[in-house]
Order: structure tokens, then sequence, then C-alpha cells
């Protein structure tokens, strides 16, 4: 009997080592076209993925069908860039390839991402759905620079931003829990009222002109050993100030959520809020307070958008980012790593996508469209692999 | 919050299943009060930021045309509102079809946020069906361009539908994203050495215009000024589909059934998935024909602004909410936005009283007050219930017991 469930525990686990070796050997043949090795020829690319189309493919025949799936289709598309990268000209590709360049630009534009998406992580968690972090994002980006332009420093424009995406969570909190609206489409009014909001103030305050080009920026910081080193330093040798603050939020979420007794309870609240409410806690308080904190986390990722990166605030410049961060949440199982996984790929993508024109120009825009449709490749793919909180969604009526 | 709500008003599962609580509860008293909150508010903000709310507003109204109704406007003022009206319905038309996008999707459950998309989707495929084929007799023409404007939409929502039905990923996350995909596909065909870019004009941005045999004929007003086109019989004929479909057909049945309980209409052996995809592409449908109506009727090209700035997918949503997704709840909610647009527009608002774009923000404000507060439809039935108990007990009023049945 043991050695039957032994047997089985270990069929299982290689369906899943082999699924994930197949994903890895498809990134890996497309990695040997791409500089620095930049192979001429397809034929190894295309046997190895051919091997990672066998892994995923047994995975699938050993029940790992979701995982098997996903690797054969990597596989796939590794192969699939690695003939076109060999096709193309070899000064393009090392033009766009360079990979501490990428890796920095993945960095600047995962940030609002990742503080998005730690925003939506303390709402769902709490069993609360924000759509509306796009809405939140964006009171930030209008806002941080509005304040800093108006109060002179980048620091109280921080501020600012952060209280105008705090006080829309509250309005968000207030509907979505005190009135128990439907979760998804107060959000949806949240971001609509955000866009006017937002535009209103900015073209009665700026008008024609736009912001100014000089407001205080928020400072980048150069780290001083690691600058030097050749390829680490030109990566992560000069980050935003922000950036850094978003990469150390991440464990410190984590330590909160998973090692300390208010993560604990906020945690219960969202799975099980009525026995949360028999054992004394505050369950619609702590939702509050998690909502809360959501749009200000939220804000502060805009705040990075034009006072971080940009210099400069446009109508409705989120452009979809709070929902990418949504999908870098479910994308991540609500854990913060797995949720700073989702938001690098999806900065990796955008960074890619940047440089991608110096293969053709005409086609440059549509490069820019690489963010969403791997963010909808995403969406559906991992989808129902991992669970959300269990009382997600559901207001909770006090008995 | 210590009022217990009636019955009626307690928390069901889905989308579809609580707006019809709504719908049962509220009649038309609750869409009126959301609106005028609404406006309300908006107000308040233009009075925060000094301007003067009755006379913006009445600004706005000048600029619908709404009073060539009225049989006392009569000579210069008539002949200039009339002009206006013609304004609004042209920006009536495409909503009223965004609006039902959004409203069938809400019936069976899913919350169709791409109308943007599908929208724009449909004006490329029209624009490009329209422009082509030079030679082709005027009816085949106008049909064809239609038929691929709805073919494209339908395709469009299609893929958000497939995706749900397959691996259930949630359709506001899907159909955003493929509204920002349609417009970076947008920008990429008709921006300046793209595919589709006009040959004529190698700089601008922008696609073939639409050849004369493919324009919808104008029936009120001067074609150049662009008079009111036949596209709004077009809207309204398919408001009438919509409540056929729905009412009338075995589909519309599961497609009500599926929105009100999924579970239950899977145990009694509808196939969920095949009803969501069947859905959106039907939303697509009304989305990309929306997206027809504005080229083949007086836009007759598509400039890389027209996909950029275009928002009439989301005006959709409170259409659709304020309608309760009705077919006959549409027409009030569609005729005050699209009066809200055109009111508001460079052309219609006076910018001595008040700044034109600061309008168009407006408009999104009290839009999202309007979805915010239709959101929270417990709250205004519990009102309406406290309301009902002040004046004691009386039935609900008759066109919402009607409409609980039927639209």
């Amino acid at each position: 009997m043991s050695t039957s469930v032994a047997a089985a525990s270990r069929v299982a686990l290689s369906a899943r080592a082999a699924a994930w070796v197949g994903i890895g050997l498809g990134a890996v043949a497309w990695y040997l076209a791409l500089p620095p090795i930049l192979l001429r020829t397809a034929i190894p690319s295309l046997l190895i993925a051919a091997v990672g189309v066998a892994a995923g493919a047994y995975a699938v025949r050993e029940g790992r069908r979701r995982l098997g799936w996903i690797a054969i289709v990597i596989a796939v598309i590794g192969a699939i860039g690695a003939v076109v990268a060999t096709q193309s000209g070899e000064g393009n590709l090392e033009r766009v390839f360079v990979w501490s360049a990428l890796i920095a630009a993945m960095l600047r534009f995962a940030t609002p991402l990742i503080f998005a998406a730690m925003g939506g992580i303390l709402s769902e968690r709490s069993g609360v759905i924000n759509i509306g972090l796009e809405g939140m994002m964006l009171m930030g980006a209008f806002f941080g620079i509005f304040g800093a332009d108006l109060l002179g420093s980048w620091f109280l424009g921080i501020l600012v931003g952060v209280a105008s995406g705090a006080v829309l969570g509250l309005v968000h909190a207030v509907v979505s829990i005190h009135l128990r609206a439907d979760q998804v489409v107060s959000g949806t009014g949240i971001n609509i009222i955000a866009l006017g909001i937002t535009g209103y103030v900015f073209i009665y305050h700026y008008g024609d002109q736009g912001t100014p080009p000089d407001v205080s920026q928020v400072p980048n910081l150069t780290i001083p050993l690691i600058e030097d080193i050749p390829f680490i330093g030109e990566a992560i040798g000069t980050m935003n100030l922000l950036t850094l603050t978003a990469l150390l939020f991440v464990p410190v979420l984590t330590v909160y959520l998973f090692r300390t007794r208010g993560g604990l309870r906020l945690r219960s609240v969202g799975e099980k809020p009525r026995a949360a409410d028999s054992v004394g806690l505050p369950v619609l308080r702590t939702r509050y307070l998690a909502v809360i904190a959501s749009g200000a986390l939220s804000a502060l990722g805009g705040v990075y958008l034009s006072i971080g990166l940009l210099s400069a605030f446009s109508q409705n410049m989120t452009a979809g980012r709070g929902f990418i961060a949504l999908a870098a949440v479910i994308f991540g199982s609500w854990r913060p790593y797995g949720a700073l996984a989702g938001a690098l790929l999806f900065g990796f993508s955008s960074a890619v996508a940047r440089r991608l024109p110096a293969f053709s120009d005409s086609t440059a825009v549509l490069f820019e469209a690489l963010p969403y449709v791997l963010t909808l490749v995403v969406v559906a793919g991992v989808i129902g692999r991992s669970r959300p909180p269990a009382a997600i969604g559901v207001p909770y009526v006090k008995e | 919050m210590s009022a217990a709500p009636e019955p009626d008003a307690v928390v069901a599962a889905t989308p579809a299943s609580r707006l019809a609580a709504y719908v049962r509860g509220g009649g038309v008293v609750v869409p009126v009060l959301t609106t005028l909150l609404a406006f309300f508010a908006g107000g308040l903000v233009m009075l925060v930021t000094g301007s003067d709310p009755i006379a913006t507003y009445e600004a706005i109204w000048k600029g619908t045309g709404l009073q060539w109704i009225f049989p006392w406007t009569t000579g210069d003022e008539r002949a200039l509102a009339a002009v206006n009206l013609q304004q609004t319905l042209l920006v009536t038309t495409p909503l009223i079809l965004t609006g039902l996008a959004v409203a069938f999707g809400f019936r069976a459950g899913l919350f169709n946020i791409g109308g943007n998309g599908q929208y724009i989707v449909g004006a490329i495929a029209a624009v490009w069906a329209g422009s082509s084929f030079p030679d082709m007799p005027a009816f085949a023409h106008v049909f064809i361009s239609i038929l691929a404007a709805c073919a494209a939409g339908a395709l469009w929502a299609g893929i958000a539908g497939v995706l749900k039905a397959t691996t259930g990923a949630h359709e506001v996350i899907t159909t955003i994203m493929l509204n920002w995909i349609a417009i970076y596909v947008g920008l990429w065909l008709f921006g300046v050495g793209g595919p589709l870019q006009t040959e004529l004009e190698p700089e601008i941005p922008k696609s073939a215009d639409v050849v004369e045999g493919a324009k919808l004929p104008v029936f009120w007003g001067e074609p150049i000024l662009q008079g009111l086109h036949i596209g709004i019989f077009i809207a309204l004929a398919a408001v009438v589909v919509f409540w056929l479909i729905l009412n009338r057909s075995t589909t519309g049945f599961e497609v009500r059934a599926v929105g009100f309980n999924p579970e239950a209409a899977r145990y009694s052996g509808m196939s969920v998935g095949k009803n969501y995809i069947l859905v959106m592409a039907v939303c697509g449908v009304f989305a990309g024909l929306a997206g027809s109506m504005d080229v083949l009727g007086w836009q007759f090209r598509l400039a890389t602004n027209d996909i950029q700035f275009q928002l009439i997918g989301f005006f959709g949503i409170a259409v659709a909410l304020l309608g309760r997704n009705t077919a006959t709840g549409t027409v009030a909610p569609v005729l005050l936005f699209g009066a809200l647009i055109s009111g508001t527009s460079q052309r219609n608002l006076d910018p001595t009283v008040f700044d034109p774009s600061l309008a168009s923000n407006l408009t999104y404000i009290i839009q999202g007050l309007v979805i915010l507060i239709v959101s929270a439809d417990v709250i205004v039935l519990a009102l309406m219930a406290r309301a009902r108990g002040l004046f004691g007990r009386r039935k609900p009023p008759e066109p919402a017991a009607a409409e609980a049945g039927e639209p």
C-alpha cells in the first residue's frame, strides 16, 4: 500500500519536474539564438525545443495537464523565437538584447506594477476584490506630480499622491464593504471617476501646456560598490528610490502576511470572515484598512510613473497597468513573491517591446501591445491553477 | 448599517440576479434618483473649482438640441436646435449599440468592458470594407461593410468568451487587455507606413476614405453638415432584436438562466461555456455594429486620433446599468448620455461658460458616479423599502412588476 502511494507520488513528482524541464528547455532554445551566444543556425534550438515539447507532453499524459500544456506552448514559442532570431540581423539583435539594459528597464517598468500588486494582494487577501487599482494608480500619478509641483518637493508629492489614492480607496471601501455593492462594478465606477477627476483638475490647472518639465523628481540611487561590477552594475547599480522601495517592500509584506499576527488576522478575514468575527476580529474594520492601504500603494506606483519615470502627466497615462498588476497578483497566487515574479515578467515584456523597434520602425506601435498580449496569455493559462481567498467578493453581513 | 433590507434585496451571487432584484424593487424612480444624484455631485465638482453649475448645465442643455422637441421653440432657435439634435442623435446611435453590448453580457452574468475594443475592431473592418470594392452597388456595399464590422466585433469579443469558457479567465481583465490590443493594432494599421494607411496622403496617419456607395444615406439635415443618417433606425432595430433574442427565444432563455445561476443551469443540462462564448460574440456584434455606424454614417475614415481617444464603449456601461440591462430601460439613459456627450462637445459647448475638455472629464465623473451608485443597489433597495414602509405597505409600481417578467 505504502509502496504504491510512494510510487504514485514519485510519478506525480516527475511529471511536474518534466513540465518545468520543458519550460526551461523552451527558454534555453530561444536564448541560444540571442546575444551573447548568437547561434546563427536554428538546429540546436529546434532539437532542444523538441525535447521540451516531449517533456511537456509527458507531463500532460502523467496527469499534470495544465502545467504540461504551458510547457509545450513555451517550448514551441522558444522554437519560433529561435528561428526568428536566427533570421534577423546580428546587429539588430545585439542592439535589442542588451541584457543589462533590459534588466534595468525591466525593473523600471515593473515598479508601478509591484506597488499596485502589493496593494491588490492586501485588498484581496482581506476579501475585497479591487478592480479599482487602475484608478487609484492614476490618482497617484496626477496628484503626485501636482503636489510636487505646488509644494516644491518630490517627497511632498509622494505624500499628496499616496493620500489621494487612499481617499479613493476609502470610497471603494465604503461602497463595497458598507453598502455591499457588487465589487467589480463599483471598482469600474472608481476607475472612471478617477479618469474624470484627474483629467478635470489636470486641464483646469495646467490647461494646454501640460505639466511643467522641471518638477522635482524622485531621485535615483547609485549603490557605490555594485555600480562598478561590469554586468550587474549596469543592470541594478543605479535604481530609482521608489524601485528600491518596491523591491524591499516585497519581503516586508511577505513577513507581515505570513509571520505576524496582523497578517494572520487579515488572511482569516478573507478566508472565513464569520469564524473570524466569532473570535472577535473586527472584520469590517480590517477590510476597510486593507482597501485603503491598497489604494495608497497603487497610488505610490502611480506617483513613480509621473515623477519617477516620466516626469510628466498625460490623461489616462496608466494605460491599463492597474489591470496588469491584478493579473500579476493572480499569477503569483496572491503571494508577494509570486506577484513580484509576475510584475517582473510583464516589465520585461515592456522593456523588450520598447527596444524591438530596432527591427522595424512602423511596427513599433504594434510591439507596444506585447505586455497586454502577455497578460492575456498569463491570465488564461494561470487562472484556476491557484485558489483565491475563500470569501473574496462576498460582502460580509454582520448577524 | 442598521437597516435590515427586504428579503428581495439580500445579496445574491451573480450580477444578473442582483440587478434583477434591483429591477423588481426600484421601477423607474431609482434610475431617476441615481441620475439626479450623479448630476448633483457633478455640480458640486464644478462649484468647488469655481464654475457656475447652473450656467454650465444650461449651456450643455443648449447644445443638446432637445429643445427642438418642444413646439414652442420657433424660428432661428428651432433651426439651430434641429442641427444640434441631429448631432445628439448621431452620438446616440453608437451609444445605443454599445449599451446593448454591455447589457446583453450582464444578463448572462458577464461584465463586458470590452465594448471599446470591439467598437474599434468593427470600425476598422467597416472602413476597410467600405473603402475597398469601389464598383460594388450601394446596397450590397453597405451590407457587406456592416457584416464585416459585426463579424470582426464578434470575433474580438469571442476571444474573451472562449477564454472564459475554457480557462475561466475573468472577462474583466481579458476584455480590457483586448481593448488596449485593439487600440495598438489600430494605431499600427493606420499609422504612417502602416498596412492600411491611405496611399493618397502618405504623411497623414489615417485610413483610406469610404467609397460614396458605401455611405449610409442621410435623411434629416444636410449631408455636408453631418446630418442624421439612417443608422439610428438600425440601432433601434437592434434594440428590438435584443429584446426578441432575450425574451422570445430558447437561446435567450438559456442566457438568462445562466445569468441567474450558472450552477443550476449547468445542472439542468445547459452548456454554460457555450453560452458564454455565444453571449460575448453577440455583444461583439452590437459593439462592432456601433463602429460601422460611425464609420459609414459620418466619419468616412479612421485616423489614429479617432482610435486613441474613443471612449464610447465605456459610456455604454453607464447606459446599460442605468437602463437595468433591459431593452426598454435603455432608451432614456441613452438619450440622456447622448445629449450630455453632444452638449459638452467642442462644437456645441460655449467655451466662455465652460471649457469643453473640462466638460468631457465632467461627464466621466458623472458616469463613474452613476456606475458607483448603481453598484450599491442594495442600499437603494433598502431605502426604497424604508420609503414604502413610511407610506404604508403598497404594491410595487406596475412597470416594475411587468418588467420583471418581460424585458
